[in-house]
């Protein structure tokens, strides 16, 4: 069943392109907070996912052994894209991007520059100026930014590879809070649009690919469920569910009821 | 008068004496680290992997050892 999903979305819809790298699921997930790292890898090998999120941090020198990521997920099996999250700044952005890109595994970046500790929303005047930076530098840039289309724009001018509204807060599963401006970001968007962050349970992922968004990003709504393993089943679904219901095109909602059967041929 | 044997770097934030004379790659092992699994920055540069074996560490670098952890 399982690889049923994959191969029935393969046969209705295309791949998901980010700066020429081809994706066959249109999930991509983080590695962050799980209990164990078991649980992690067993959840995400449950995803589908096949781009995973890491973040930059200081060797904890007292314990060394173990504790990186690389020693439970394989590169080999996984793309690696490497984020910026704690920056506050386009410079600290900036030397985390270049940290990551001296690992050698791609040129690809999650950009995030938080600009507020209680929100965890974007500054995306830092965002945008550590964007042009990093374009520059030659990194293909997937930049984390609010749901305004005006930043999604220029964004997309700088040069990003793939522009990532938020659904609502990082970590708040609180689901898609502005269908409507996600909706437009996508309408006048060329690259692709990845809805990341707030995404709480399943439907909210199908509801958030009914915008016709190309994927969703997600780390709490995993980590953070009762059974992760679970949990990134429904999702991976759930995606599907949504990217093909968007694809079909919905019927129009009428606020009256319509008979599914024929007025005509009632006995007298 | 001789030369101290040791000398003082700041690594991620701390101070550490280590022998004198080390490489970057000689500093991970002492430091039992493997040179593929982290990323080091010496003085705000970048090192490029090739070139741990020859950038020698002396006295006073701030060094900053960086891997790839869990995140979002």
């Amino acid at each position: 069943m399982v690889e049923a999903t994959i191969e029935t979305a393969r046969v209705l819809d295309g791949p998901l392109v980010i700066g020429g790298v081809e994706l066959r699921s249109r999930l991509i997930v983080g590695t962050g907070k799980y209990a164990t790292n078991e649980v992690m890898v067993d959840a995400i090998r449950a995803s589908g996912a096949e781009m995973v999120t890491v973040a930059v941090r200081r060797v904890d020198l007292d314990r060394t052994k173990e504790e990186g990521i690389l020693h439970h997920l394989s590169p080999d099996e996984f793309f690696l894209l490497a984020n910026t999250a704690g920056c506050y700044t386009a410079d600290d952005a900036v030397r985390y991007a270049r940290l990551a890109r001296a690992a050698g595994f791609n040129d690809f970046v999650k950009l995030e520059v938080i600009g507020d500790e209680t929100t965890l929303l974007p500054d995306v005047q830092a965002t945008l100026e550590a964007a042009r930076t990093l374009t520059e530098d030659g990194f293909k840039v997937m930049a984390y930014t609010n749901d305004d289309l005006i930043t999604a724009l220029r964004l997309e001018d700088a040069g990003c590879v793939a522009v990532m509204p938020l659904a609502s807060p990082i970590g708040s599963g609180l689901g898609v809070v502005n269908p409507y401006f996600i909706r437009e970001i996508k309408k006048r968007l060329d690259v692709p649009v990845i809805v990341d962050a707030g995404v709480g349970t399943a439907s909210d992922a199908c509801v958030t690919m009914e915008q016709g968004v190309d994927g969703v990003l997600m780390n709490t709504a995993l980590a953070a469920a009762d059974g992760p393993v679970r949990m990134s089943h429904a999702m991976k679904h759930a995606i599907v569910a949504g990217r093909l219901a968007f694809l079909a095109g919905r019927m129009p909602a009428r606020e009256i009821a319509v008979p599914s059967s024929p007025s005509k041929g009632m006995l007298d | 008068m001789k030369e101290a044997s040791t000398i003082r770097v700041q690594v991620n934030g701390k101070e550490r004496e280590v022998e004198r004379g080390l490489t970057v790659d000689g500093f991970l092992e002492r430091l039992d680290l493997h040179p593929g699994m982290v990323v080091v920055e010496l003085n705000r540069e970048i090192l490029e992997r090739d070139s741990y074996g020859r950038v020698g560490v002396s006295d006073g670098d701030t060094l900053e050892l960086v891997h790839f952890v869990g995140g979002g």
